[in-house]
């Protein structure tokens, strides 16, 4: 821009945004494979971010992804602490005995579900919701289903299908992947 | 900042057009900002922007879609509807507000 906040001289044009209506064809293909609580958000985020942006958008889950999906699993993803080399006392730097870890799952889990909800971050099912109100699509690992044997009503309705690997490259040509 | 006239009133915005006073926006206003955006104002919008307007003034921030439909009540699907695309930019824009920072 060429005025200041000192000088404010009169633009003679509105400025209007440039929202990029029909300049955009990025779309995104996140996979989803964990079932773990903490990993269940970044794809979440970033799915739904995208939708806001106007960006088409793709959830694949896959192997433990499945828990996001599954319509009796879905409410109840787990947060462990256990192995995860970042973990630390709650309000401190200091790290939590690996020991300790293993046993406090359920604490965990109910502490970054406040946390999260507290933020006014929406629970893994209510967050898919959201996503398919946006326009998402969401789709189910073929080879994941046959060997869990999981078939299509275990799963959420709004599961588009399962589709194989192939499919899923297919139907996302030109996209940006994000592996989670 | 610049500063543009719309609707014979002059108005400082940003560097993308957004207003920053919030005292300087008032509702006639608001139609000029849809139009420049494509859009009809419909009774559906403003129960939108007028949310977003007293939810600023209390909280001090801009709602994210998801404010809007669980505070505000007008669900997310229906927000891409009245405002395609970029729903959260675009209803912000009009009602005169920063974008929504919160990420959901």
């Amino acid at each position: 821009m060429t005025t200041t906040d000192t000088t404010p001289a009169e633009q003679t044009a509105p400025i209007v945004p440039s929202f990029g209506d029909d300049e955009t064809d990025r779309k995104l293909a996140i996979i989803c494979s964990k079932g773990n609580l903490d990993m269940a958000y970044p794809g979440l985020i970033l799915g739904n971010a995208a939708l806001g942006e106007g960006i088409e958008t793709h959830l694949f889950f896959t192997f433990w992804g499945f828990d996001m999906i599954m319509k009796s699993r879905m409410h109840d993803l787990q947060f462990s602490p256990a192995g995860n080399a970042a973990m630390h006392l709650p309000g401190s730097d200091r790290h939590m005995p690996q020991a300790l870890a293993p046993a406090m799952t359920g604490m965990a889990t109910k502490m970054l579900k406040k946390q999260i909800a507290d933020l006014g971050v929406p629970e893994v099912p209510d967050f898919l919701d959201q996503i398919v109100a946006a326009g998402g699509h969401l789709w189910a690992c073929r080879l994941s289903a046959d060997m869990m044997k999981i078939a299509e009503e275990d799963l959420r309705d709004d599961v588009e299908a399962i589709i194989s690997a192939a499919d899923f490259i297919e139907k996302t040509e030109g996209a940006q992947l994000l592996f989670i | 900042m610049p500063v543009t006239t719309l609707n014979g009133k002059s108005v400082h915005v940003n560097e993308e057009g957004f207003l920053t006073e919030y005292d300087e926006w008032d509702e006639s206003l608001a139609a000029v900002l849809a139009e420049q955006i494509g859009i009809q104002l419909t009774d559906a919008h403003w129960k939108v922007i007028r949310f977003l307007r007293e939810d600023f003034k209390a909280q001090g921030e801009t709602a994210t879609t998801r404010r809007v439909q669980q505070v505000g009540g007008v669900p997310v699907k229906e927000q891409f509807t009245l405002f395609p695309k970029k729903p959260g930019k675009k209803m912000s824009y009009i009602a005169g507000l920063p974008k929504p920072h919160g990420c959901v």
